[in-house]
């Protein structure tokens, strides 16, 4: 990462024709980030100034759209359903894989069974099959309430009740814990046996071991796995749009923000009410996954 | 919680649990394997179980086993559910290809290569990494549809070739960095260039790095579920998630134990590329959370 020390001799001849090797290297992306990315970009801030339904040129509205956003009620529900599902699911599924992670840490017999067995949800848990699953685990007659009446409780329908829908697709999103338990247990993996022993021999217990070694030496990983999460948890969709049969229903109780953005942008083609909403989940994103940066200073220790 | 620490000068990894303390730690890890796994192994019972059982037994023996789910199933969609599966097939596989070549070609760049602006596109292609889709879609869709690739493959697969998957590059430009400097200077030093430095000495160096991207791929290409579902509105070129989602939808009466059957078939190749490739699946992904 040096690259502004280099000797005048340096610079020459090799480092111009680096340049050009360089950007031949990175030619495809760079035409895919400026097609795919870039412009699309741009090209979504304009329409989201407009009213464009993709038969007609986009018309300019000005903060139409912005202001319509405002006193759209439905929306306003989208975004409550979407902060409560972020606020509840990503919290619990860090502490699943962080409790996971630590029993799994100390020479476990069985660890990449374990492992795996955990692991395995993650990789699943994105597809329309395990949505299917779940509606019908969580249905009226689905298993939880099978199991239920095994035990004399009778219950409801779960996803299609609007107090409990929501809940359902947390759990979904906390069954998921494997990918993030994966990231910890590597950073475990990387706290020096050494500190242990001498704490051991000043005496220090395991509780005391625990939150003065092994917390803080793992902050940079559990706010890595935060933000990651949560960003992802923003973006769900899937699970949402097939357990809801894609109407975020019962009575909007599962209207995912991007669901209602689908639903606007290409259920009735308001693209340019759509674009204004993407960019606003692009600001909400990036503003949260800013004040957890500054939040950051305060607690993640980054060690040397 | 309060037992006494145990002797002092032993790795962590390696430190002897009393064994009622090991027994119910397994016991409490069987306990939590068992409840994550148990949807899944329901599923599958369910899937040669008659409809009606489905809804009355909760137990994950079947006591009848019938495969009547899977050939029903497999016919009840307008096409046979082989093309739905190869339509996905066909996407998955040009995306592998497309991401390996485009993002080790950045990641080459970015890793040995010394040239203006490196930093900012390397911060740039971060960013990039970050981004909803959501973002990027309504435009992606104006575009595809000015040049008529709608209801095409097309969108799918070119962008793959255009290295817009960037965590692969993060990944690749982590994995190129460790292998040893030294071996692409003897190159040179024999007077190989870089394109043949890269595709001579790193590239088969960075197996480990290729398939963990291939296998990754497969599987959120596979999954993918949105942009097949704004895409692909043919019925003919419906994918695997698409086509269930419409199975789902179709019938008045949905045909649970059809449905679970299909979703099975659809979920058996990511579950295949798991066993084969668990290892690099979590050292990949353990890489990425690391510095």
């Amino acid at each position: 990462m040096s690259d502004r020390t280099g000797t005048p001799a340096r610079r020459s001849g090799p480092r111009r024709r680096d340049n050009r090797v360089a950007y031949g290297f990175l030619a495809p992306w760079i035409v895919g980030m400026l097609v795919f990315t870039i412009g699309p970009i741009l090209a979504s801030l304009y329409l989201s100034f407009t009213d464009y339904t993709l038969l007609s040129p986009p018309q300019w509205l000005g903060l139409e759209n912005y202001q319509r956003m405002l006193e759209d009620s439905r929306l306003h529900k989208s975004l409550l359903v979407t902060f409560q599902y972020v606020f509840v699911s990503v919290p619990l599924q860090l502490v699943l894989a962080l409790g996971l992670a630590l029993l799994l840490n100390r020479g476990v017999r069985g660890l990449s069974i374990y492992r795996s067995v955990y692991y395995l949800p993650s990789l699943l848990a994105g597809s329309v099959s395990i949505a299917i699953l779940w509606r019908q685990i969580f249905g009226s007659e689905g298993l939880i309430n099978q199991l239920l009446a095994r035990v004399g409780i009778e219950g409801v329908s779960w996803v299609s009740h609007p107090d409990f829908a929501l809940g359902t697709l947390v759990v979904l999103n906390a069954w998921t814990f494997g990918a993030p338990m994966v990231i910890f247990l590597a950073g475990l993996r990387q706290i020096p046996a050494t500190y242990y022993e001498a704490a051991s021999v000043d005496g220090a217990g395991r509780m005391s071991q625990f939150f003065r070694i092994t917390i803080p030496l793992l902050t940079p990983i559990i706010f890595f796995n935060l933000i990651l999460q949560m960003i992802g948890a923003f973006q769900s969709f899937t699970q949402a749009f097939v357990v809801s049969g894609g109407s975020g229903g019962p009575a909007d109780s599962t209207l995912l923000y991007t669901l209602y953005l689908y639903e606007r942008g290409f259920g009735s083609f308001e693209m340019g009410y759509a674009s204004a909403m993407a960019w606003t989940l692009l600001v909400i994103i990036a503003g949260l996954t800013g004040v957890n940066f500054l939040f950051a200073k305060r607690w993640v220790f980054y060690g040397d | 919680m309060t037992e006494p620490t145990t002797t002092a000068g032993v790795r962590p990894a390696s430190r002897a649990d009393p064994p009622a303390r090991r027994i119910s730690k397994h016991a409490l890890l069987i306990i939590f394997g068992v409840v994550m796994i148990y949807p899944l192994l329901w599923m599958v019972s369910s899937s040669v179980k008659p409809t009606e059982v489905i809804f009355r037994d909760p137990s994950i023996w079947p006591r009848q086993f019938d495969l009547g789910n899977y050939t029903d199933g497999w016919t009840a969609l307008a096409q046979p559910f082989h093309h739905y599966l190869w339509n996905s097939a066909v996407i998955a596989a040009a995306s592998i290809v497309g991401n390996l070549l485009s993002c080790s070609l950045a990641a080459y760049a970015f890793a040995r290569l010394e040239f203006r602006g490196r930093r900012t596109l390397f911060a740039a292609m971060l960013a990039t990494m970050m981004l909803p889709i959501h973002v990027l879609i309504v435009p992606q869709y104006v575009l595809f549809s000015q040049l008529d690739w709608i209801n095409t493959s097309l969108p799918l697969i070119v962008p793959k070739f255009l290295a817009t998957d960037a965590f692969f590059i993060f990944l690749m430009v982590q994995f190129i960095r460790s292998l040893p400097r030294e071996l692409d200077e003897a190159a040179r030093m024999d007077g190989c260039g870089h394109l043949r430095i890269y595709w001579r000495i790193i590239m088969p160096l960075s197996v480990p790095a290729l398939a963990t991207s291939a296998l990754f791929t497969f599987i959120w290409t596979w999954n993918d579920f949105f942009s097949q579902l704004i895409f692909l509105t043919n019925p003919d070129l419906y994918t695997v998630p698409v086509a269930l989602r419409s199975f789902m939808d179709g019938q008045g009466e949905t045909a649970w134990g059809q449905l679970f059957a299909m979703s099975i078939v659809g979920l058996a190749p990511i579950f295949g590329f798991f066993l084969a490739g668990q290892r690099y699946l979590t050292q990949g992904l353990a890489t990425t959370g690391l510095k």
